[in-house]
C-alpha cells in the first residue's frame, strides 16, 4: 500500500507541474490554456527528438527543451493570445483547443500514433531502497524534482520582487497598473514559463510513459478537474489538489480499480456542491 | 432548414425557411446520402449547443457526453429489445436529459470559462465510464450491428434512411426555435446579457440555467440518436471531448446565437472532413483546428452571423437578435 501510495505521489507530481503552469497563466492571463496538455507532449517529443536525432541526452534536454518551447509559448502569445485577451475569455478557451489539435494532428502526421521509446537516463536505471521497499531510482527522481519546482516557484512568488508584482498583477491588474508597474510587461514571460512548466513535465514524462500524441490529451482534462478542485487562479491550492489527486487516484486503483479514472470526477463534484471555488479558491472569483 | 431564421423578422424569412426545406430535402440527392444524414445530425447537434452558447450565454465544452451517451442508450435500446428505431431515439433523448440533470445541477453553479471547464471533466468522465464498462459499452469496440427496425420496413438503404431521420432533426430545429422564441427563451437572452439584473427582477437564474442545459442535451441527445442508428454503431470517439470541440467549432464558424448557422457550420466541416478522408489524409485536426483558430481570430460572427450582419446594416432597423449579438459584445469587456 505504502508502494501505491508512492505511485500516486509521482503521479500527482505531474498533475501538479501541469496545474501549476495551466493556474499561473490562468490567474495572470485569465486564459485557460487547453493546448497545455499538447505541450506537455511536445516536451516529450522533444526529448525523444533530440535523442534520437541530435543524440543528446536526458539530461540536456531538460535543460533544453523547456526553454525553447517556453519561448515558442512566448511567441504564441505574442502573436495570438494577446489579440483575443481583452475579448470574452471563451475565445482564448476555443483558441487552444484549435491550436491543441493542430500540434496533436501534426505530431501524429509526422510520428504515427504508436509509442515511441525513450531509455531512462542510465545514472537512475537502479532502484533505490526507501527502507519499507525498494523503488526505481528514477520515480524517486521525478517526485524530488517536481516538488523541488513547486517550492523553487512558490519562494519566488513569496519572496522576491519579481514574484510580488506578478501576484498583485494576477490579483488587482488595474491597481498593480496604477501604482506604476507595467503589468503587460510580465504576461508574456509568465506565459512562456506556464508552458515551459509544462514542457518541463514532458521531458519527465518521456523515460516513464508512453511518449505518443495523445499523452497530453486526456491528462489535460484530469488537470482541468484538479484544477477546480484545488481552485482555480490558486497557486497553492493547484500544487496541492495535484499531488492529493495523484495520492487518492492511486490509492483508488487499489481498493476499487473500476473507479481510479473516474475517482477524479467524483471528487470534483463533490467539492462543486460543497464549496463552488475550489478548495482553495476565492469566492469572489465567481459569479 | 439551413434559412429559416429570417422567418421571424419578415416576408423574406418564409422564403428562407422554404430555401432551408427545399435543401433539407434535396440534399441526399445532391451529396452522398450517408454524408447527408452526418450534416443533418450535426446541425441539431451544434444548435442545441447554440441554445446555450449563444443564448444563455454558457459554453458547454462537454456536450459530447449527451451526443454520445445517447448513442449507447439508443444503440442498447435498439440491440437488446428489437423495439422500433424511433422508441429508441427517444429513450435516448431521455436518458440524456437524465445525464443532464446531475451534470448540469453541479456545473451551473459556476459561469463563464468555470462552466466550460467543468462541463468537460464530466464529459471526460462519462467517456471513461464509457471506455471501462466494457459489458455493456463494448469498450474500445463500441457497440456495433445497431438495428434500424421499423415495422418491418426496408430501411438500409441510407438514401431512404435519410428520409427517416430527417423528422427528428427537424423536429429538434423546431423544438429549439420554439424555445428560442418563448417568453422562457426571453428570459435566457437576459441572463446571458446580465445575470445579476435578471436576478434582482426575480427570476431564479440558475433554475433557468439548469433547465435550458437539460433541454440543449436532450436535443443534442436527439442528434446522437439518429446518428447511431444511421451509422449502426456507437463509438467511444463520440463520447470523447473533441467531439464536444467540433460541435462548438460549428457554431462559431456559422455564427453564435444564429441558431440556423450551426447548420452552415456542421455543413461545411462534414463535408470538408468527408473530402479529406477520402483524400487519405487523416489528421484532419490540421485543417479542422486552422479554420478554428482563423474564426476565433478573424471571423468571430460567424458565416451566419455575418450575413445577418451586412443585412441589418442596410436594412435601418436592426433585427432583435443583433441586439443579442451587440450584448454579447458587452460581456466581451465588462463596463
Amino acid at each position: 500500500m505504502l508502494q501505491q501510495a508512492f505511485n500516486g505521489l509521482v503521479g500527482g507530481a505531474f498533475y501538479a507541474l501541469l496545474a501549476l503552469g495551466l493556474s499561473v497563466i490562468f490567474g495572470m492571463l485569465g486564459v485557460v490554456n487547453l493546448a497545455h496538455g499538447a505541450f506537455y507532449m511536445l516536451g516529450a517529443f522533444g526529448a525523444f527528438v533530440a535523442l534520437d536525432s541530435f543524440g543528446l541526452n536526458f539530461w540536456l534536454s531538460l535543460l533544453l527543451v523547456p526553454p525553447l518551447l517556453g519561448v515558442a509559448g512566448i511567441v504564441l502569445e505574442r502573436l495570438f493570445i494577446r489579440r483575443l485577451t481583452p475579448l470574452d475569455p471563451l475565445y482564448n478557451f476555443l483558441f487552444t483547443f484549435g491550436l491543441a489539435l493542430i500540434l496533436q494532428d501534426l505530431v501524429k502526421r509526422e510520428y504515427g500514433v504508436s509509442s515511441q521509446p525513450y531509455p531512462r537516463p542510465p545514472a537512475l536505471d537502479g532502484t533505490v531502497d526507501l527502507g519499507l521497499f525498494t523503488y526505481p531510482a528514477y520515480q524517486v527522481f521525478v517526485l524530488g524534482v517536481s516538488v523541488l519546482m513547486c517550492v523553487v516557484v512558490w519562494v519566488v512568488l513569496t519572496r522576491t520582487r519579481v514574484g510580488m508584482i506578478v501576484r498583485a498583477a494576477t490579483e488587482r491588474p488595474e491597481l498593480t497598473g496604477a501604482l506604476g508597474i507595467d503589468v503587460g510587461r510580465w504576461v508574456t514571460p509568465v506565459f512562456g514559463f506556464g508552458i515551459a512548466l509544462a514542457a518541463f513535465a514532458g521531458v519527465l514524462a518521456a523515460p516513464m510513459r508512453a511518449v505518443n500524441p495523445l499523452m497530453g490529451a486526456d491528462l489535460i482534462i484530469t488537470v482541468f478537474a484538479v484544477v477546480v478542485i484545488g481552485g482555480l487562479g490558486s497557486v497553492f491550492g493547484s500544487v496541492a489538489a495535484g499531488f492529493a489527486v495523484g495520492l487518492v487516484s492511486a490509492l483508488g486503483n487499489l481498493y476499487v480499480p473500476a473507479l481510479s479514472q473516474i475517482l477524479v470526477f467524483i471528487l470534483m463534484a463533490v467539492v462543486l456542491l460543497w464549496r463552488p471555488a475550489g478548495l482553495f479558491g476565492r469566492e469572489e472569483a465567481f459569479r | 432548414m439551413i434559412l429559416t431564421r429570417l422567418a421571424r423578422s419578415g416576408r423574406g424569412g418564409w422564403l428562407l425557411l422554404a430555401a432551408g426545406l427545399v435543401a433539407a430535402f434535396a440534399l441526399p440527392w445532391l451529396i452522398y446520402p450517408p454524408v447527408a444524414l452526418d450534416i443533418a445530425c450535426w446541425a441539431l447537434f451544434a444548435a442545441a449547443v447554440d441554445l446555450l452558447l449563444g443564448f444563455t450565454g454558457l459554453l458547454s465544452f462537454g456536450h459530447a457526453a449527451f451526443w454520445g451517451g445517447s448513442a449507447y442508450c439508443t444503440g442498447l435500446i435498439a440491440l437488446h429489445t428489437g423495439l422500433p428505431f424511433p422508441v429508441a431515439i427517444a429513450g435516448g433523448a431521455a436518458f440524456t436529459a437524465l445525464l443532464a440533470l446531475p451534470i448540469g445541477f453541479l456545473s451551473v453553479r459556476l459561469s463563464g470559462i468555470y462552466f466550460a471547464m467543468v462541463t468537460l471533466a464530466f464529459a471526460q468522465m462519462i467517456y471513461f465510464v464509457a471506455n471501462q464498462w466494457r459489458d455493456v459499452t463494448g469498450g474500445e469496440n463500441g457497440l456495433q450491428g445497431i438495428p434500424r427496425e421499423l415495422f418491418g420496413l426496408d430501411l438500409s438503404d441510407s438514401f431512404f434512411f435519410y428520409y427517416a431521420g430527417l423528422p427528428f432533426v427537424l423536429a429538434g430545429l423546431f423544438v429549439a426555435w420554439r424555445i428560442v422564441r418563448s417568453p422562457f427563451g426571453r428570459v435566457l437572452v437576459s441572463i446571458r446579457a446580465n445575470p445579476d439584473r435578471a436576478r434582482a427582477l426575480g427570476y431564479p437564474v440558475d433554475r433557468y440555467k439548469l433547465q435550458a442545459f437539460v433541454l440543449s442535451a436532450a436535443l443534442a441527445g436527439t442528434a446522437g440518436g439518429v446518428f447511431a442508428i444511421g451509422h449502426g454503431f456507437a463509438s467511444l470517439e463520440g463520447v470523447y471531448w473533441t467531439t464536444s470541440g467540433q460541435a462548438v467549432m460549428m457554431v462559431i464558424l456559422g455564427g453564435i446565437g444564429t441558431l440556423w448557422g450551426g447548420a452552415i457550420g456542421a455543413a461545411l466541416i462534414v463535408q470538408l472532413q468527408d473530402f479529406l478522408a477520402t483524400a487519405g489524409f487523416a489528421e484532419t485536426g490540421i485543417i479542422t483546428g486552422s479554420i478554428f483558430i482563423v474564426v476565433v481570430l478573424l471571423f468571430r460572427r460567424g458565416i451566419w452571423g455575418t450575413a445577418r450582419h451586412l443585412l441589418a446594416a442596410r436594412r435601418t432597423p436592426a433585427a432583435p437578435a443583433d441586439v443579442a449579438a451587440e450584448s454579447r459584445k458587452s460581456v466581451d469587456t465588462p463596463a
